[in-house]
């Protein structure tokens, strides 16, 4: 934590330096004062909490999606092998491309606004849940297995208390991912089919106006949000789990 | 009548190279509250012995009757412990492991702790019953492992070289305690092992087998009083005679 505080606060006096050197004009390069004044008007007068929520209700949104279908999908297609065998050419051939070039088609689909920005987390969300659910129920140790049948396990008891939590690792690893994915694709989608709300709005809109400062307060913002659900929702889960249970080795830090 | 007999038992494989014979026409009796030991060289067909008496394999040939009924497949009437260290559910403490045949009965919880609890003391590991499988060490989990097989009270134990990754120290320790736990029970036990040493300070009878195809050579009664010592003439004797056994077959092969 503290090694962290200390590049962070050497970067910022990096870009200090820069921003007060003169070579580039203070409308483009703002200083961090400048910006932090940004960001506490944005804060104070609702506007960057309100944009902030709905970015991160159309991930939540989105992201739940892509959990709800992703998650049994993958579990499914771990244990059943006609399963597998029908969506893996599927899933490896959607994968690859990237959700943002997804945003042109999906406004023509379903127009400007929430449903192509959630259509686009969803999309960003689901593979990595997919997979990891997958290889998650693959990586079960098959004594784990035989173990529980010898205990008198059915089929729906060796699932529900032996194959999920044994894929837990490889679950919430695909929790992470999926946030992210979606983090980064959902800011995407805002600037091209957001109207009026949204970070990623924000963000092209004040591009218009030349508010340098107003761009960099809501990156702030995004940053923030990401490590907040990062740190705080994904490695507390992460740290009443799977790293208890000693199936993951904590990170260091 | 024997607790379990093992009829005529043969087990053939198809493979890619053709038929290969695991187990051939294996017949002999144990009876109720026996040690029995089986104890051959790698490929003689002991483990796979033990997991057709488990009901993990279908023999292709003769049959296994326990109690006088005919084993179709697995049973609560039989408890395993495998070998490698992680049959313990990492995700689950101590008393959790133990308590999951219970749960698969359909216990209450209340219940099934106190009963679980009870097989951890009978193993000395009632101080670690809510310990997580990662915190303990290797013997210690073993012993978790028979107090798990042990707990919904079946009235066969199967173990396939449950000491074998142990150091000697700990193996050392181990047997007594097994010896100990034995007695306390009057399990009928069925012990797979490559150490003649090892057979000769449990077992009330050893089966030894014989591999290319895996056969019953001959079976050695361990006339010994308990405890016994491992330094003692008689006990190198029977080993001794043991060892003659497993050598005329490798002077075959």
């Amino acid at each position: 934590m503290r090694r962290a505080a200390i590049t962070l606060v050497m970067a910022a006096a990096v870009y200090e330096g820069i921003a007060r050197s003169g070579y580039f004009p203070a409308a483009l390069l703002p200083t961090l004062p400048a910006v932090g004044r940004a960001l506490v008007e944005g804060l104070l007068d609702g506007s960057l909490p309100g944009h902030a929520a709905s970015t991160l209700s159309r991930v939540l949104f989105g992201m739940g999606l892509a959990v709800v279908v992703g998650l049994p999908l993958g579990i499914l297609m771990g244990r059943f092998r006609p399963i597998e065998n029908f969506f893996l050419p599927l899933a490896s051939a959607l994968m690859p491309i990237p959700s943002l070039a997804w945003v042109p088609v999906f406004i023509l689909w379903f127009g400007l606004g929430n449903a192509t920005a959630i259509g686009i987390v969803f999309y960003a969300a689901l593979f990595p849940m997919l997979l990891n659910a997958w290889s998650g129920v693959r990586s079960v140790n098959p004594l784990w297995l035989r173990a529980g049948s010898a205990m008198g396990a059915d089929e729906q008891a060796l699932f529900w208390k032996v194959i999920i939590p044994g894929a837990s690792p490889f679950i919430i690893t695909g929790l992470r991912q999926a946030f992210l994915r979606a983090w980064i694709a959902v800011v995407g989608a805002e600037m091209l089919a957001a109207s009026d709300w949204g970070l990623g709005w924000v963000i092209f809109d004040a591009k218009e106006f030349l508010k340098a400062d107003l761009m960099l307060a809501s990156l702030a913002v995004i940053g923030l949000i990401g490590f907040l659900f990062e740190r705080l929702v994904f490695g507390s889960l992460e740290r009443t789990t799977v790293q208890r249970w000693g199936m993951v080795r904590a990170a260091k830090g | 009548m024997p607790h379990i007999e093992v009829r005529n038992v043969a087990l053939v494989y198809d493979t890619p190279a053709g038929r290969v014979t695991g187990v051939q026409a294996a017949s002999f009796d144990i009876e109720q509250s026996e040690f029995l030991c089986l104890v051959g060289p790698s490929g003689c067909g002991k483990s796979t012995l033990l997991n057709i008496i488990a009901g993990f394999l279908a023999p292709t040939g003769g049959e296994i009757r326990i109690g006088g009924k005919a084993v179709t497949g697995r049973g609560m009437d039989r408890g395993i412990v495998f070998q490698d260290f992680a049959q313990l559910f990492p995700w689950r403490t101590a008393l959790g492991n133990v308590a999951f045949g219970l749960e698969m009965k359909g216990v209450p919880k209340p219940e099934r702790d106190r009963i679980a609890l009870q097989q951890l003391q009978l193993v000395k590991l009632e101080k670690f019953a809510n310990a997580y499988p990662h915190h303990l060490s290797g013997g210690m989990q073993q012993r978790v492992a028979i107090a798990r097989a042990l707990a919904y009270n079946p009235s066969v134990l199967l173990m396939d070289e449950p000491f074998a990754a142990l150091d000697a120290l700990t193996r050392d320790d181990m047997q007594r305690l097994l010896a100990d736990v034995w007695r306390e029970t009057g399990k009928t036990v069925v012990y797979v092992t490559h150490n003649v040493a090892e057979a000769v300070y449990l077992a009330d009878r050893v089966v030894v087998m014989t591999p290319y195809p895996g056969t019953v050579k001959c079976q050695v009664p361990i006339r010994l009083s308990r405890p016994r010592d491992p330094l003692s003439l008689e006990f190198l004797d029977h080993q001794k005679e043991l060892l003659r056994h497993l050598g005329d077959q490798i002077a075959k092969a």
